[in-house]
């Protein structure tokens, strides 16, 4: 008993209790949903690794989207910038048959992110050094980055025949989970031990809540806004790589559409404040999967993807309504009434 | 000189001044490079092709303009969800047109409701709550039809061709409601209590209370207002689109954001001019009609160029509060000073 009421009081309540509920629903409607299967070539296959999978980009999105908003700012350019990173990765290795890549995939994986830094680094110097509100100034790079992406592209869809390419968005021959779902892990320690660790998640939280105070405190803020940008492009850009190598190609109108809207519910569902400092890393990934989940589970259950919204969105709704201060309030007046009007019952019959 | 600058600077209007400046800045490099370019027609065009984006933005700005970190992300949603339903009332019941653009009006209004209810209720953030009801209409269009649905109403498309003629040029039904729009608008913010009580809520919340203004009650006739407008555009697109689509209108609600950004909204609330929200939908206009005269552009450079744009005006207005700031930390100093010598 007090174990529940410990965890119904815990950040992560919320978001787990919706991917519980929504695992629950799938186990119901169909008991082969959690079966992991081996396949011939020892790659493991199955729902579970299905959406672990398809959740691995918007993972990393949603990682470097926590920072952003615990400083409370908000990257809207990541969408854009995955499609950069896209652009920019496809280009290097080029489109020929043959297979035969222009220039070193080192080069085209080391490109791609570099972009993303650089992204970051446009972003940051706008919002810490000329003190622009997030929102716009991160929405310049949104409203521009498709434009530079298909001026990198030529405004063609560049399709790559290299194989190696394919091992990103896919599976390295002999490794059974698939290579972005090991990413995904890899980026989940890095944030965990940055977060754990180091002060940065301290300065970060800091710099969220009160941005003079922290100043004063000797927290560099235009430095850690900067770092939070970058670290947010950086995630765009290994979005990217993963991005494009699941289609074998560069699509800059649509590689990572509405991807920032996604990575910003994913922080949102995990309990994280669009108004900055305190952030929930564990409720992000949770966040983040619960929207893989819930995409799966309307498809499993054959809702077309282009319907998909309105259940999204009531899910949504429903979560951040219960979530908020308001609605906290009315439940707890409303039992407070309730007790009241029990002891007054106890009164009368006495 | 200097001093002529500074009270140019502080005024409210600059950012105005200086989008009308870029819009006659951008119009004559179009005349000075083309040929046809400087005429009432390629003017005229500009409200024609922009009809819908300008109501639509014109909604916009009253919701940034009421703070809160107000936005609307829903609007290009609730475009679409008209012209669907539009499209398919005409086709599936035997309502006369007029009576389906009543309707669907009332799919703004609804929309608008319920965005303000959230918002002003439980006191949720507008970015995350529009984005919820984005994806909320762009589902309800899908499930109304996945396939376009054309409209064939002769009575409506003999609507959607209206136009008003005088002399050698003409102007669409749409391009005069979109005026009609931002006119009363701007009244509206200007002459009106409402209006001036938009203001003060999104200037400061808090003095806004204080003075025994209701906010909720005028953030929530915000939001409807901006669903209003959307469902207004949204019909004025399906006069120029004449089909029900899901993808109708995707992606209007970032243009309408940065349309009001260019022509002087703060997104922080509390400062907007409707005239400049006008100015910054036909600076697009006119990029787009630059790129189409010269040919050979492709259309991505119309992003990059508003994104510079975009980028221009930021920096500016960011500068432009800085400098304000400091010229009335000035004043107030010499006014100390001032004090103390007496």
């Amino acid at each position: 008993m007090d174990l529940i009421r410990k965890f119904s009081r815990s950040s992560l309540a919320l978001p787990l209790t919706a991917l519980a509920l929504l695992l629950l629903f799938n186990a119901i409607y169909d008991i082969s949903f959690f079966k992991i299967d081996v396949m011939e070539n020892g790659n493991l296959f199955g729902r579970p690794i299905d959406i672990l999978y398809r959740s691995s980009s918007l993972v990393i999105l949603a990682l470097g989207m926590t920072f952003v908003i615990a400083t409370g700012g908000v990257d809207i350019s990541v969408g854009a910038v995955v499609a950069i990173s896209a652009a920019v990765c496809c280009t290097t290795l080029g489109g020929d048959i043959s297979g035969e890549p222009h220039h070193p995939f080192v080069m085209a994986i080391i490109f791609s992110l570099v972009v993303g830094v650089l992204a970051g680094i446009w972003n940051g110097a706008l919002v810490a050094k000329f003190k622009i509100q997030a929102m716009v100034a991160t929405l310049i790079l949104m409203t521009a980055g498709r434009g530079i992406a298909q001026l990198i592209t030529d405004g063609q869809i560049i399709t790559v025949y290299y194989k190696p390419f394919e091992y990103i968005g896919g599976n390295i021959p002999g490794v059974p989970l698939p290579t972005a779902l090991i990413i995904a892990i890899a980026m989940v320690c890095l944030v965990l031990f940055l977060d754990r660790k180091t002060s940065i998640g301290l300065m970060i939280q800091a710099v969220g809540i009160n941005q003079t105070a922290s100043r004063y405190a000797g927290i560099k803020v235009t430095a850690v806004l900067f770092a939070v940008y970058i670290f947010s492009g950086f995630c765009a850009g290994t979005a990217g790589l993963i991005e494009s190598s699941l289609i074998r190609a560069a699509d800059a109108n649509n590689a990572g559409f509405g991807m920032e809207m996604d990575a910003i519910l994913a922080v949102t569902l995990g309990g994280t404040l669009m108004i900055g400092g305190r952030y929930y890393i564990g409720g992000t990934i949770i966040g983040a999967l619960t929207i893989q989940t819930l995409t799966t589970t309307m498809y499993a259950i054959g809702v077309s993807s282009d319907r998909l919204p309105a259940v999204k969105a009531i899910v949504i709704l429903l979560i951040i309504t219960i979530q908020s201060e308001r609605f906290k309030e009315i439940v707890r007046n409303y039992r407070l009434r309730r007790q009241a009007a029990m002891k007054g019952g106890e009164v009368n019959h006495a | 000189m200097r001093n002529l600058f500074s009270s140019l600077v502080a005024s409210p209007k600059f950012s105005f001044y200086v989008t009308l400046f870029l819009f006659i800045v951008l119009f004559g490099a179009g005349s000075v490079a083309f040929d046809k370019f400087f005429s009432l027609q390629v003017f005229l065009n500009l409200f024609i092709d922009n009809a819908p984006l300008i109501i639509v933005t014109t909604g916009m700005t009253f919701a940034i303009l009421s703070g809160f970190g107000g936005i609307d992300l829903s609007v290009g949603a609730v475009v679409s969800l008209t012209c669907m339903s539009l499209a398919w009332l005409m086709r599936e019941t035997t309502l006369s047109p007029y009576t389906c653009m009543f309707l669907v009006l009332f799919i703004g209004i609804a929309v608008g409701a319920l965005n303000g209810f959230f918002i002003t209720f439980f006191r949720l953030q507008p970015f995350i709550v529009t984005l919820g009801t984005m994806f909320l209409c762009r589902g309800l269009t899908a499930m109304i039809s996945r396939e376009s649905v054309p409209i064939e109403n002769t009575e409506y498309g003999d609507l959607a061709f209206m136009s008003f003629e005088f002399g050698d040029y003409l102007i669409s039904l749409g391009a005069v409601i979109a005026l009609v729009v931002v006119v009363v608008a701007t009244l509206v913010l200007r002459y009106t209590s409402f209006g001036r009580s938009v203001y003060a809520v999104g200037g400061n919340e808090q003095s806004a209370s204080l003075m025994g203004l209701k906010v909720n009650r005028i953030r929530l006739i915000v939001y409807i207002i901006t669903g209003f407008c959307s469902a207004l555009g949204g019909i004025v697109y399906s006069w120029i689109m004449l089909s029900g689509y899901t993808l109708h209108g995707l992606g209007m609600e970032m243009d309408a954001i940065a349309s009001s950004v260019i022509g002087g909204t703060q997104l922080m609330g509390g400062v907007a001019f409707m005239p400049g929200t006008l100015l910054g939908v036909m600076i697009q206009g006119t990029i787009l009609t630059i790129i189409s005269f010269q040919g050979t552009l492709s259309a991505w450079w119309t992003k990059i160029v508003v994104g510079v744009l975009l980028c221009l005006f930021i920096v500016m207005q960011a500068l432009v509060t800085e400098h304000r700031n400091k010229l009335m930390n000035l004043s107030a100093e010499d006014a100390g000073k001032k004090k103390k010598k007496e």
